[in-house]
């Protein structure tokens, strides 16, 4: 495969395996950094206040609702839109007012945006045409470039000739065949089926690993983002939420926001006490919950603030209603309404007594597996490290 | 299909149909015969069959110089006015700038506004330039008149073009006049194209302005015809009309094939 690569240039430190999040070689510059970035329609912010830095070679997904603010921020990054306030520095040189076709960066559309007027190699010529290579030069780049994304016998269709899967592979080759600083990607698997969607998402990691290219990739398919990146920010309402890795987000959510949109969440709200030994507890009526040292620390609330527990369904336990309940566990009664198999997975809808509703996952293999019926009353428990608090601006 | 259609009914419509076809081709249609007659005078049914008028119309200094100056007049206008019109048409569709509905109504003016009034008043201020009379007034004034057809044709084009197309090429390195050389100019190229076809056969076979802007020694076909049929009816005005129709006739099917040859499609 590196052979195929040869007329590429590099944008990054190497290949996949040298680069590792966290790991930063000294006074390299960041390939991208966003200060302050805001952009306002009328009076409403679209974007409202966004600070980023993205390493070299670093896979970053903005990933939100739609509306909130990724794919203007992604606009501001290409050129496309001015922003209100803010700056935007590329591989450390100041592009807030630079137009887009001198900002060297590349970008992929949601609608491949390949020119039907031209070929699949003619549209991957043209950022070398517009950069002055000369003729040899261009024909080795292109044709390295078909064999990166594994069309090399393609070039002479037009876009109307070629699927959507192999019009946005085109679409890849013809944003990194000039060596762009930068890699954007903006929902560029939004229009292709489940399947073919898997598939390019392994391809788009791979081209992006072996060119070492930074990546600003914009998703709101949150399994996409866990899938493909190296940190995730998570867009609110023109903001960045939280900012790390898929693992950061899915097990330590720094808002309930966060927590509700990455992955199944259970959601128990209530209000936080501080304790003299750094945790905490979350009372909601009869209810006690404890709340370990970490999370009660990174969470800082005070004494009294509404505030909220999650738990993940697949850390919690189902036991018997009678049954003794660890002292190092919280537990909540239930009743169990639904159970459903999800092959290697069986899911429990349950029912507080409150009328709030839970879920639980469990794996069907071995000992853990014991199948509770609908109707069941059962105790839920969950070690108290499992349990994130996070502040509740709802209550 | 459903069972009414077939049928009485169906011959019915055919039949209507025919009829409304005859009603708008017979007055230009009833033209051509007559410009084949052995009579000296205009006349139908048409005598025997010539072509002495066809050849009238080429060696009459007159009617020759007056198809010399159409075309001049039509070609020029066409060019001019797409130049301006395609520039326009981009102007009022990716533009914002305060009041460009009045700019848009205003270049599209001419459609609206009487033939008449737009001659007279082009007619007083071009004396007054001393350009009346003359290949560049009654080209300007054609291309104020044809300049609509390529406005709407270029800015349906742009309007359905794909605007991520441009952005792809500034991201991809090429600046606005690369873009539109390059990208948007060749979407767009069929809207262009049509858009020079009406404008030319707009000026082709415009008779008011033109009477109103040409002098005796320079007259264009339309406003030769006019003034030859006030006088003597001849039958040389039939084989003229008859020219007129089929470069016209010709354009439009040509411009049938530019529109279906849409590269964006």
């Amino acid at each position: 495969m590196t052979a195929s690569l040869a007329g590429i240039p590099s944008t990054g430190p190497g290949p996949a395996g040298e680069r590792q999040a966290g790991e930063r070689p000294a006074g390299e510059r960041p390939a991208l950094v966003l200060r302050g970035l805001r952009k306002l329609f009328g009076p409403a912010a679209a974007v409202d206040g966004v600070d980023l830095e993205i390493r070299r070679g670093e896979f970053v997904t903005l990933l939100g609702p739609s509306g909130s603010g990724k794919t203007t921020t992604l606009r501001m990054v290409a050129g496309f839109m001015a922003p209100t306030s803010g700056s935007i520095e590329i591989d450390g040189s100041d592009m807030t007012r630079v137009p887009p076709y001198r900002r060297d960066v590349g970008m992929v559309f949601q609608n491949y945006a390949l020119f039907p007027h031209m070929t699949a190699a003619q549209n991957i010529a043209f950022p070398l045409q517009m950069r002055r290579k000369s003729r040899s030069e261009i024909e080795k780049r292109v044709a390295d470039a078909l064999a990166l994304v594994k069309l090399a016998k393609f070039g002479d269709r037009y876009p109307r000739q070629l699927s959507g899967g192999q019009q946005q592979r085109i679409a890849l080759a013809r944003a990194v065949v000039f060596g762009p600083r930068l890699l954007l990607m903006d929902e560029p698997l939004g229009a292709l089926d489940r399947k073919l969607r898997e598939a390019l998402q392994l391809e788009i990691i791979h081209v992006s690993r072996e060119l070492g290219a930074t990546v600003l990739y914009v998703t709101h398919d949150q399994e996409e983002a866990l899938v493909m990146s190296d940190r995730i920010a998570i867009f609110n309402a023109g903001r960045i939420d939280q900012l790390g890795s898929g693992e950061d987000l899915y097990d330590r959510p720094a808002s309930l926001f966060v927590a509700d949109f990455i992955g199944e969440s259970n959601i128990l709200r209530g209000q936080y006490e501080r304790d003299g030994a750094g945790g905490g507890w979350l009372t909601r009526g009869s209810w006690r919950w404890r709340v370990g040292r970490a999370s009660a620390e990174r969470a800082a609330l005070d004494t009294g603030s509404p505030a909220a527990l999650v738990v993940r369904p697949e850390r919690i336990r189902i036991v018997g209603s009678n049954d003794q309940v660890p002292a190092e566990a919280n537990s909540v009664e239930a009743a169990i309404t639904d159970v459903l198999y999800l092959g290697s997975d069986r899911k429990y809808g349950l029912t507080l007594p409150d009328g709030q509703r839970a879920a639980v996952r469990q794996q069907r293999d071995g000992a853990a597996g014991r199948e509770w019926p609908s109707g069941e009353r059962v105790q839920l428990t969950w070690s108290i490290d499992d349990g994130v608090l996070v502040a509740d601006p709802t209550g | 299909m459903t069972e009414s259609w077939r049928g009485p009914r169906r011959l019915l419509m055919a039949a209507l149909g025919g009829l409304t076809v005859f009603y708008l081709l017979a007055p230009t249609l009833v033209i051509v015969p007559m410009s084949f007659t052995e009579a000296k005078i205009l006349s139908f049914p048409p005598q025997g069959f010539s072509l002495q008028w066809y050849q009238r119309m080429f060696t009459d200094p007159q009617w020759s110089s007056g198809m010399l100056h159409s075309a001049q007049v039509a070609v020029l206008t066409a060019i001019l006015a797409t130049v301006l019109g395609t520039l326009a048409a981009l102007g009022l569709t990716r533009g914002r700038f305060p009041g460009r509905t009045a700019v848009n109504a205003l270049a599209l003016s001419p459609l609206i506004v009487p033939v008449v009034i737009i001659a007279i008043g082009m007619f007083s201020l071009f004396v007054q330039w001393r350009i009346s009379g003359s290949l560049i007034g009654l080209v300007l004034a054609h291309t104020a008149l044809a300049l609509p057809f390529v406005i709407v044709n270029v800015g349906t084009s742009l309007r359905t073009m794909d605007r991520n197309l441009e952005m792809a090429a500034a991201n991809l390195g090429a600046d606005p006049r690369r873009t539109f050389m390059r990208i948007t100019l060749p979407i767009i190229l069929p809207g262009v194209l049509a858009g020079a076809i009406f404008a030319f056969i707009t000026s082709w076979d415009e008779v008011v302005v033109a009477i109103f802007l040409t002098s005796a020694r320079f007259r264009t076909l339309p406003v030769e015809m006019w003034e030859q049929v006030r006088q003597v009816v001849d039958p040389t005005v039939a084989a003229v009309s008859t020219t007129l129709l089929v470069v016209t006739t010709a354009l439009l099917l040509l411009l049938f094939v530019v529109r279906r040859q849409s590269p964006a499609r």
